[in-house]
Protein backbone atom coordinates (compact mmCIF):
# COMPACT_ATOMS: atom_id res chain seq x y z
CA UNK A 1 0.00 0.00 0.00
CA UNK A 2 1.53 3.06 -1.13
CA UNK A 3 1.80 6.24 1.32
CA UNK A 4 -0.66 8.48 0.27
CA UNK A 5 -3.09 5.22 0.48
CA UNK A 6 -2.18 4.63 3.97
CA UNK A 7 -2.46 8.42 4.96
CA UNK A 8 -5.99 8.71 2.87
CA UNK A 9 -7.39 5.79 4.59
CA UNK A 10 -5.67 7.43 8.51
CA UNK A 11 -8.00 10.30 7.62
CA UNK A 12 -11.05 8.45 6.30
CA UNK A 13 -10.63 6.49 9.49
CA UNK A 14 -10.55 9.88 12.18
CA UNK A 15 -13.54 11.06 10.34
CA UNK A 16 -15.58 8.78 11.12
CA UNK A 17 -14.65 8.54 14.60
CA UNK A 18 -17.24 10.27 16.30
CA UNK A 19 -19.96 7.77 15.04
CA UNK A 20 -20.38 6.41 18.40
CA UNK A 21 -23.60 5.70 19.63
CA UNK A 22 -24.80 9.31 20.33
CA UNK A 23 -28.62 8.13 18.99
CA UNK A 24 -30.84 11.20 20.30
CA UNK A 25 -30.38 14.65 22.12
CA UNK A 26 -30.06 13.88 25.75
CA UNK A 27 -29.03 10.29 24.97
CA UNK A 28 -25.39 10.08 26.40
CA UNK A 29 -23.23 7.35 25.48
CA UNK A 30 -21.00 4.92 27.62
CA UNK A 31 -18.82 4.46 25.54
CA UNK A 32 -17.56 5.97 21.87
CA UNK A 33 -15.12 4.50 19.28
CA UNK A 34 -12.71 7.10 18.11
CA UNK A 35 -11.63 4.54 15.04
CA UNK A 36 -12.22 5.64 11.62
CA UNK A 37 -8.89 7.42 11.10
CA UNK A 38 -7.06 4.09 12.57
CA UNK A 39 -4.57 3.20 10.42
CA UNK A 40 -1.33 2.96 12.24
CA UNK A 41 -3.19 3.38 15.48
CA UNK A 42 -5.54 1.31 16.57
CA UNK A 43 -8.44 3.07 17.36
CA UNK A 44 -9.36 4.72 20.76
CA UNK A 45 -12.47 3.14 22.87
CA UNK A 46 -13.06 6.70 24.38
CA UNK A 47 -14.82 6.03 27.80
CA UNK A 48 -17.47 8.66 27.93
CA UNK A 49 -19.19 7.95 30.92
CA UNK A 50 -15.93 7.83 32.92
CA UNK A 51 -14.99 11.11 31.55
CA UNK A 52 -18.26 13.03 32.29
CA UNK A 53 -18.38 11.54 36.03
CA UNK A 54 -15.20 13.96 36.33
CA UNK A 55 -18.11 16.31 36.75
CA UNK A 56 -16.55 19.10 34.14
CA UNK A 57 -19.10 20.59 32.12
CA UNK A 58 -19.92 19.03 28.77
CA UNK A 59 -18.68 22.70 27.11
CA UNK A 60 -14.98 21.78 28.51
CA UNK A 61 -14.87 19.01 25.66
CA UNK A 62 -18.20 19.98 23.34
CA UNK A 63 -17.98 23.88 23.12
CA UNK A 64 -20.99 25.26 22.24
CA UNK A 65 -22.77 22.75 20.75
CA UNK A 66 -24.42 21.51 24.21
CA UNK A 67 -26.63 22.71 26.47
CA UNK A 68 -24.52 23.70 28.91
CA UNK A 69 -22.75 27.14 26.95
CA UNK A 70 -18.91 27.62 25.56
CA UNK A 71 -16.35 28.09 28.46
CA UNK A 72 -13.99 28.96 25.82
CA UNK A 73 -13.02 32.87 25.32
CA UNK A 74 -12.24 32.65 21.95
CA UNK A 75 -15.64 31.04 20.88
CA UNK A 76 -17.55 33.25 23.22
CA UNK A 77 -17.24 36.30 21.38
CA UNK A 78 -19.96 35.00 18.88
CA UNK A 79 -21.40 31.89 20.89
CA UNK A 80 -21.92 32.90 24.29
CA UNK A 81 -25.74 33.32 23.38
CA UNK A 82 -26.14 30.51 20.96
CA UNK A 83 -28.46 27.65 20.93
CA UNK A 84 -27.44 24.24 21.55
CA UNK A 85 -26.46 23.08 18.33
CA UNK A 86 -27.71 20.02 16.65
CA UNK A 87 -24.96 17.54 16.59
CA UNK A 88 -22.36 17.45 19.04
CA UNK A 89 -19.88 14.72 17.58
CA UNK A 90 -16.81 16.84 16.88
CA UNK A 91 -16.75 15.58 13.10
CA UNK A 92 -19.54 17.78 12.74
CA UNK A 93 -17.85 21.19 12.53
CA UNK A 94 -13.70 19.70 12.04
CA UNK A 95 -13.25 18.76 8.86
CA UNK A 96 -11.25 15.18 8.74
CA UNK A 97 -9.35 16.83 5.56
CA UNK A 98 -8.87 20.34 6.71
CA UNK A 99 -5.50 20.64 4.17
CA UNK A 100 -8.00 19.20 1.06
CA UNK A 101 -7.73 21.68 -1.74
CA UNK A 102 -11.75 21.79 -1.41
CA UNK A 103 -11.64 22.87 1.81
CA UNK A 104 -8.90 25.38 1.22
CA UNK A 105 -10.98 27.10 -1.60
CA UNK A 106 -14.33 26.73 0.42
CA UNK A 107 -16.71 29.29 0.13
CA UNK A 108 -15.81 32.60 1.89
CA UNK A 109 -18.92 32.76 3.57
CA UNK A 110 -18.23 29.48 5.76
CA UNK A 111 -15.10 31.46 6.64
CA UNK A 112 -15.71 33.92 9.55
CA UNK A 113 -12.45 35.24 11.42
CA UNK A 114 -11.77 32.24 13.91
CA UNK A 115 -13.28 29.80 11.74
CA UNK A 116 -10.48 30.26 9.45
CA UNK A 117 -7.87 28.46 11.54
CA UNK A 118 -10.41 26.10 12.70
CA UNK A 119 -8.61 22.56 13.61
CA UNK A 120 -9.19 19.62 11.78
CA UNK A 121 -10.52 16.44 13.08
CA UNK A 122 -7.09 14.65 14.20
CA UNK A 123 -5.73 18.18 15.39
CA UNK A 124 -9.21 18.63 17.70
CA UNK A 125 -9.23 15.14 19.52
CA UNK A 126 -5.13 15.67 19.97
CA UNK A 127 -5.82 19.12 21.38
CA UNK A 128 -9.00 18.34 23.29
CA UNK A 129 -7.00 14.98 25.01
CA UNK A 130 -3.62 15.99 25.22
CA UNK A 131 -4.72 19.35 26.77
CA UNK A 132 -6.53 18.12 29.49
CA UNK A 133 -4.68 15.07 29.74
CA UNK A 134 -1.47 17.09 30.69
CA UNK A 135 -3.07 19.57 33.27
CA UNK A 136 -4.98 16.28 34.75
CA UNK A 137 -2.37 13.77 34.65
CA UNK A 138 -3.84 11.50 32.35
CA UNK A 139 -1.84 9.56 29.65
CA UNK A 140 -0.22 11.51 26.71
CA UNK A 141 1.89 9.20 25.23
CA UNK A 142 0.49 7.75 21.65
CA UNK A 143 0.56 4.36 22.79
CA UNK A 144 -1.65 4.99 26.24
CA UNK A 145 -4.54 5.75 24.44
CA UNK A 146 -4.19 4.40 20.89
CA UNK A 147 -1.67 1.37 20.58
CA UNK A 148 0.00 0.72 16.90
CA UNK A 149 -0.60 -1.42 14.35
CA UNK A 150 1.63 -3.54 11.96
CA UNK A 151 1.30 -0.92 9.64
CA UNK A 152 2.47 1.84 12.42
CA UNK A 153 5.43 -0.61 12.84
CA UNK A 154 6.37 -0.67 9.45
CA UNK A 155 5.67 3.24 9.04
CA UNK A 156 8.12 4.07 11.69
CA UNK A 157 10.34 1.26 10.80
CA UNK A 158 11.01 0.30 14.22
CA UNK A 159 12.84 -2.62 12.97
CA UNK A 160 15.88 -0.79 12.14
CA UNK A 161 18.68 -1.33 14.21
CA UNK A 162 20.71 1.44 15.05
CA UNK A 163 23.93 1.31 12.88
CA UNK A 164 27.02 1.78 15.78
CA UNK A 165 24.73 -1.08 18.07
CA UNK A 166 25.51 -2.94 14.70
CA UNK A 167 29.43 -2.05 14.56
CA UNK A 168 29.08 -0.08 11.00
CA UNK A 169 30.02 2.94 13.02
CA UNK A 170 28.07 6.32 13.37
CA UNK A 171 27.28 9.00 10.87
CA UNK B 1 40.22 66.67 -37.63
CA UNK B 2 37.22 64.99 -37.50
CA UNK B 3 34.28 66.95 -36.05
CA UNK B 4 34.11 65.54 -32.52
CA UNK B 5 36.73 67.12 -30.19
CA UNK B 6 38.54 65.25 -27.64
CA UNK B 7 37.42 67.09 -25.01
CA UNK B 8 33.73 66.80 -26.37
CA UNK B 9 34.02 63.07 -26.65
CA UNK B 10 35.87 62.86 -22.81
CA UNK B 11 32.73 64.73 -21.57
CA UNK B 12 30.21 62.73 -23.38
CA UNK B 13 32.05 59.35 -22.64
CA UNK B 14 32.26 60.34 -19.01
CA UNK B 15 28.27 61.26 -18.91
CA UNK B 16 27.30 58.47 -20.35
CA UNK B 17 29.19 56.31 -18.12
CA UNK B 18 27.62 58.32 -15.12
CA UNK B 19 24.30 58.08 -16.30
CA UNK B 20 24.47 53.99 -16.74
CA UNK B 21 25.80 53.76 -13.63
CA UNK B 22 23.40 55.83 -11.61
CA UNK B 23 20.33 54.26 -13.88
CA UNK B 24 21.62 50.77 -13.58
CA UNK B 25 20.82 49.69 -10.09
CA UNK B 26 17.65 51.26 -10.35
CA UNK B 27 16.37 49.00 -12.88
CA UNK B 28 17.81 46.07 -11.74
CA UNK B 29 16.04 46.35 -8.10
CA UNK B 30 12.51 47.33 -10.07
CA UNK B 31 12.98 44.12 -12.65
CA UNK B 32 13.98 41.80 -9.46
CA UNK B 33 11.78 42.04 -6.72
CA UNK B 34 9.39 39.11 -6.84
CA UNK B 35 6.84 38.50 -4.20
CA UNK B 36 5.80 35.11 -5.05
CA UNK B 37 3.46 33.63 -7.52
CA UNK B 38 -0.35 35.45 -5.85
CA UNK B 39 -1.29 31.87 -5.04
CA UNK B 40 1.12 30.02 -4.35
CA UNK B 41 0.99 27.27 -0.96
CA UNK B 42 2.60 27.09 2.09
CA UNK B 43 2.97 25.54 5.17
CA UNK B 44 2.87 27.72 8.82
CA UNK B 45 4.93 25.65 11.19
CA UNK B 46 3.73 26.39 14.89
CA UNK B 47 6.11 25.85 17.41
CA UNK B 48 3.89 25.64 20.16
CA UNK B 49 2.22 22.98 19.07
CA UNK B 50 5.15 20.32 17.85
CA UNK B 51 5.49 17.60 20.41
CA UNK B 52 8.54 15.86 18.30
CA UNK B 53 6.63 12.79 17.45
CA UNK B 54 8.82 12.81 14.36
CA UNK B 55 6.23 11.10 12.37
CA UNK B 56 6.62 13.92 10.10
CA UNK B 57 10.19 12.67 9.17
CA UNK B 58 8.49 8.78 9.16
CA UNK B 59 5.83 10.45 6.47
CA UNK B 60 8.71 11.72 4.54
CA UNK B 61 11.22 8.83 4.25
CA UNK B 62 8.35 7.03 3.14
CA UNK B 63 7.01 9.14 0.55
CA UNK B 64 10.54 10.29 -0.96
CA UNK B 65 11.05 6.79 -0.93
CA UNK B 66 14.46 6.94 1.18
CA UNK B 67 16.49 4.79 2.31
CA UNK B 68 15.93 3.03 6.01
CA UNK B 69 17.02 5.74 8.69
CA UNK B 70 19.68 4.79 11.15
CA UNK B 71 17.13 4.97 14.47
CA UNK B 72 13.77 4.21 14.00
CA UNK B 73 11.31 7.14 13.85
CA UNK B 74 10.14 6.15 17.60
CA UNK B 75 13.32 6.58 18.74
CA UNK B 76 13.70 9.87 20.63
CA UNK B 77 17.21 9.73 21.39
CA UNK B 78 18.13 11.69 18.15
CA UNK B 79 17.39 14.58 19.50
CA UNK B 80 20.60 14.01 21.99
CA UNK B 81 22.59 14.06 18.68
CA UNK B 82 24.94 16.57 18.36
CA UNK B 83 28.21 17.10 15.83
CA UNK B 84 31.04 19.61 15.43
CA UNK B 85 31.48 19.41 19.62
CA UNK B 86 28.04 20.27 20.48
CA UNK B 87 27.60 23.52 18.21
CA UNK B 88 25.25 21.75 15.21
CA UNK B 89 22.38 20.11 16.02
CA UNK B 90 21.03 17.42 13.48
CA UNK B 91 20.73 18.62 9.86
CA UNK B 92 19.00 17.54 6.36
CA UNK B 93 20.50 15.57 4.27
CA UNK B 94 20.29 13.19 1.38
CA UNK B 95 18.60 10.64 3.57
CA UNK B 96 16.52 12.62 4.98
CA UNK B 97 15.06 16.19 3.85
CA UNK B 98 13.25 16.97 7.38
CA UNK B 99 14.23 16.47 10.59
CA UNK B 100 13.29 17.42 13.80
CA UNK B 101 15.35 19.02 16.81
CA UNK B 102 14.46 19.47 20.68
CA UNK B 103 15.70 23.03 21.88
CA UNK B 104 15.48 23.39 25.67
CA UNK B 105 14.75 27.43 26.14
CA UNK B 106 15.71 28.57 29.72
CA UNK B 107 13.10 27.91 32.04
CA UNK B 108 10.79 26.99 29.71
CA UNK B 109 9.55 23.15 28.11
CA UNK B 110 11.53 21.85 25.67
CA UNK B 111 10.59 23.45 21.96
CA UNK B 112 10.68 21.08 19.06
CA UNK B 113 11.82 22.60 15.57
CA UNK B 114 11.53 21.24 11.96
CA UNK B 115 13.93 21.50 9.40
CA UNK B 116 13.28 21.54 5.82
CA UNK B 117 13.43 23.32 2.41
CA UNK B 118 11.42 26.71 3.43
CA UNK B 119 11.12 27.56 -0.23
CA UNK B 120 12.30 31.34 -0.89
CA UNK B 121 10.00 33.82 -2.73
CA UNK B 122 13.41 34.49 -4.17
CA UNK B 123 15.27 31.40 -3.60
CA UNK B 124 19.16 31.97 -3.24
CA UNK B 125 20.02 28.25 -4.41
CA UNK B 126 17.98 29.32 -7.53
CA UNK B 127 20.32 32.55 -8.25
CA UNK B 128 23.44 30.80 -7.58
CA UNK B 129 22.77 27.60 -10.19
CA UNK B 130 24.40 27.97 -13.48
CA UNK B 131 23.10 25.27 -14.92
CA UNK B 132 19.59 26.36 -13.99
CA UNK B 133 18.50 23.17 -12.46
CA UNK B 134 16.53 25.19 -9.91
CA UNK B 135 12.69 26.18 -10.75
CA UNK B 136 10.26 28.27 -8.26
CA UNK B 137 6.89 26.55 -9.29
CA UNK B 138 3.83 28.63 -8.86
CA UNK B 139 2.21 26.67 -6.20
CA UNK B 140 5.34 27.43 -4.18
CA UNK B 141 7.31 24.70 -4.56
CA UNK B 142 11.03 25.02 -5.04
CA UNK B 143 12.52 22.18 -6.83
CA UNK B 144 15.23 20.86 -8.98
CA UNK B 145 16.12 18.93 -11.74
CA UNK B 146 18.65 16.49 -10.87
CA UNK B 147 19.43 15.13 -14.81
CA UNK B 148 20.90 19.05 -15.21
CA UNK B 149 22.24 19.17 -11.81
CA UNK B 150 26.46 18.70 -12.10
CA UNK B 151 26.80 18.41 -8.45
CA UNK B 152 29.00 21.79 -8.22
CA UNK B 153 27.19 22.43 -4.40
CA UNK B 154 27.25 26.28 -5.77
CA UNK B 155 23.50 26.35 -4.09
CA UNK B 156 24.55 24.80 -1.18
CA UNK B 157 26.61 27.82 0.02
CA UNK B 158 24.07 30.57 -1.66
CA UNK B 159 21.45 28.83 0.77
CA UNK B 160 20.92 30.89 3.80
CA UNK B 161 19.43 27.96 5.91
CA UNK B 162 22.08 25.77 4.56
CA UNK B 163 18.97 23.02 3.70
CA UNK B 164 20.58 21.88 -0.34
CA UNK B 165 22.33 18.74 0.74
CA UNK B 166 24.76 16.53 -1.26
CA UNK B 167 24.92 12.96 -2.55
CA UNK B 168 28.56 12.23 -1.16
CA UNK B 169 27.06 8.22 -1.07
CA UNK B 170 27.36 8.41 -4.66
CA UNK B 171 30.76 8.46 -6.22
CA UNK B 172 29.45 8.22 -10.12
CA UNK B 173 26.74 10.80 -9.71
CA UNK B 174 26.50 12.57 -7.11
CA UNK B 175 23.89 15.50 -7.03
CA UNK B 176 21.91 17.64 -4.47
CA UNK B 177 19.04 16.22 -2.48
CA UNK B 178 16.55 18.61 -0.70
CA UNK B 179 12.62 19.00 -0.15
CA UNK B 180 10.69 19.51 -2.64
CA UNK B 181 7.46 20.26 -0.68
CA UNK B 182 6.34 16.77 -2.18
CA UNK B 183 6.10 18.76 -5.37
CA UNK B 184 5.83 15.53 -7.54
CA UNK B 185 3.50 13.20 -6.00
CA UNK B 186 1.17 15.74 -3.85
CA UNK B 187 1.76 19.35 -4.02
CA UNK B 188 0.72 19.69 -7.81
CA UNK B 189 -2.21 17.55 -7.44
CA UNK B 190 -3.42 19.86 -4.94
CA UNK B 191 -2.49 17.69 -1.80
CA UNK B 192 -0.88 18.68 1.50
CA UNK B 193 2.63 17.57 1.24
CA UNK B 194 3.00 14.06 3.44
CA UNK B 195 4.65 15.62 6.74
CA UNK B 196 1.64 18.11 6.80
CA UNK B 197 -0.97 15.44 6.13
CA UNK B 198 0.46 12.76 9.24
CA UNK B 199 1.28 15.48 11.88
CA UNK B 200 -1.00 14.62 14.49
CA UNK B 201 -0.62 17.76 16.00
CA UNK B 202 -2.06 20.18 12.98
CA UNK B 203 2.00 21.78 13.87
CA UNK B 204 2.13 22.35 10.16
CA UNK B 205 -0.65 24.20 8.44
CA UNK B 206 -1.00 24.01 4.66
CA UNK B 207 -2.85 27.05 2.80
CA UNK B 208 -2.51 29.50 0.60
CA UNK B 209 0.84 31.48 1.34
CA UNK B 210 -1.43 34.78 1.42
CA UNK B 211 -4.19 32.79 3.88
CA UNK B 212 -0.72 32.29 6.22
CA UNK B 213 0.26 35.25 6.72
CA UNK B 214 -3.16 36.20 7.57
CA UNK B 215 -3.84 33.34 10.14
CA UNK B 216 -0.22 33.57 11.97
CA UNK B 217 -1.00 37.01 12.63
CA UNK B 218 -4.84 35.89 14.13
CA UNK B 219 -3.03 33.48 16.15
CA UNK B 220 -0.30 36.46 17.57
CA UNK B 221 -2.74 38.40 18.72
CA UNK B 222 -5.27 36.06 20.06
CA UNK B 223 -2.89 34.14 22.10
CA UNK B 224 -0.52 37.17 23.18
CA UNK B 225 1.34 35.11 25.83
CA UNK B 226 1.67 32.08 23.85
CA UNK B 227 4.16 33.27 21.15
CA UNK B 228 7.13 36.06 20.52
CA UNK B 229 5.08 38.66 18.06
CA UNK B 230 7.23 37.51 14.76
CA UNK B 231 5.93 35.58 11.70
CA UNK B 232 9.72 34.38 10.76
CA UNK B 233 9.44 33.84 6.80
CA UNK B 234 6.73 36.83 6.23
CA UNK B 235 9.71 39.04 5.20
CA UNK B 236 12.90 37.49 5.98
CA UNK B 237 14.95 37.23 2.97
CA UNK B 238 12.24 38.20 0.41
CA UNK B 239 9.58 35.83 2.27
CA UNK B 240 9.51 31.93 2.39
CA UNK B 241 6.80 30.19 1.98
CA UNK B 242 7.36 28.13 4.71
CA UNK B 243 6.67 30.14 7.85
CA UNK B 244 7.37 30.04 11.56
CA UNK B 245 5.58 30.66 15.21
CA UNK B 246 7.58 30.04 18.43
CA UNK B 247 7.01 30.63 21.99
CA UNK B 248 10.63 31.66 22.53
CA UNK B 249 13.11 33.83 20.99
CA UNK B 250 13.89 32.51 17.27
CA UNK B 251 17.67 32.36 18.10
CA UNK B 252 16.88 30.26 20.99
CA UNK B 253 15.33 27.53 18.24
CA UNK B 254 17.93 27.76 16.03
CA UNK B 255 17.06 30.15 13.70
CA UNK B 256 19.43 32.98 12.65
CA UNK B 257 17.46 35.79 14.42
CA UNK B 258 18.62 38.65 11.94
CA UNK B 259 18.52 37.29 8.07
CA UNK B 260 17.46 40.92 7.06
CA UNK B 261 15.00 41.31 4.34
CA UNK B 262 16.62 41.50 1.20
CA UNK B 263 16.85 38.45 -0.76
CA UNK B 264 20.07 36.68 -1.32
CA UNK B 265 19.73 37.85 -5.20
CA UNK B 266 19.81 41.31 -3.64
CA UNK B 267 23.80 41.34 -2.75
CA UNK B 268 24.78 40.62 -6.40
CA UNK B 269 21.87 42.01 -8.16
CA UNK B 270 23.92 45.93 -8.34
CA UNK B 271 27.22 44.48 -9.82
CA UNK B 272 24.99 42.06 -12.52
CA UNK B 273 23.40 45.16 -13.19
CA UNK B 274 26.30 46.41 -14.65
CA UNK B 275 27.55 43.58 -16.12
CA UNK B 276 25.14 44.76 -20.06
CA UNK B 277 26.78 48.76 -18.97
CA UNK B 278 30.25 47.42 -19.15
CA UNK B 279 29.73 44.94 -22.18
CA UNK B 280 27.71 47.65 -24.35
CA UNK B 281 29.70 51.07 -23.02
CA UNK B 282 33.56 49.86 -22.66
CA UNK B 283 34.20 48.70 -26.18
CA UNK B 284 32.62 51.68 -27.97
CA UNK B 285 34.89 53.96 -25.19
CA UNK B 286 38.17 51.80 -25.31
CA UNK B 287 38.05 52.42 -29.02
CA UNK B 288 37.35 56.22 -28.46
CA UNK B 289 40.36 56.45 -26.55
CA UNK B 290 42.50 54.49 -28.79
CA UNK B 291 41.47 56.29 -32.16
CA UNK B 292 42.14 59.93 -29.92
CA UNK B 293 45.45 58.21 -29.10
CA UNK B 294 46.23 57.42 -32.17
CA UNK B 295 44.75 61.06 -33.92
CA UNK B 296 46.94 63.23 -30.85
CA UNK B 297 49.98 60.88 -32.32
CA UNK B 298 49.31 62.27 -35.18
CA UNK B 299 49.36 66.02 -34.30
CA UNK B 300 52.78 65.78 -32.62
CA UNK B 301 54.39 63.58 -34.58
CA UNK B 302 54.56 65.44 -37.73
CA UNK B 303 58.00 64.74 -39.04
CA UNK B 304 58.11 61.42 -37.42
CA UNK B 305 55.05 61.26 -39.13
CA UNK B 306 56.44 62.69 -42.79
CA UNK B 307 59.43 60.35 -42.62
CA UNK B 308 58.12 57.64 -42.07
CA UNK B 309 56.14 58.35 -45.15
CA UNK B 310 58.84 58.75 -47.09
CA UNK B 311 59.93 55.62 -46.26
CA UNK B 312 56.88 53.73 -47.48
CA UNK B 313 57.02 55.25 -50.11
CA UNK B 314 61.20 53.81 -50.84
CA UNK B 315 60.07 50.66 -49.75
CA UNK B 316 57.17 51.07 -52.84
CA UNK B 317 59.85 52.24 -55.63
Amino acid sequence: MSAKQTLTTLIMALALIAVGTIAAAGDVPEQVSLDTMAKLFNGVEFDHAMHTDLGEDCSACHHHTTGTGTSNERCMGCHAGSDEATTVRCSGCHVAEPFSAKHINRDASNRYQFHIDMPGLKAAYHWNCVGCHEQMDGPTGCQDCHTRTTAGDDFYQINVVHAEAAGRGGH
Amino acid sequence: MSGISRRRFLAASVAGCAATTLAGPRKALASGTFSGYPDGMGVLVDLTRCVGCRSCEAACNKEQKLPAPDRPFDDMSVFDETFHDGKQKRRPDENAYTVVNRYNPEGGAPVYRKVQCNHCNEPACLSSCFVNAYTKTEEGAVVYNSKVCVGCRTCMVACPFHVPAYSYSSSLDPVIKKCIFCYDTRLKNGLPPACVDICPQEALTFGKRKDLIKIGHQRIETHPGRYVARLYGEKELGGTSWMYLAPVAFDQVGFDPTPGNEPIINNVKDFLGTVPMVLAIWPAMFTGFHLLAKKQKGHDDHEHDAEQQQGEDGGEQ
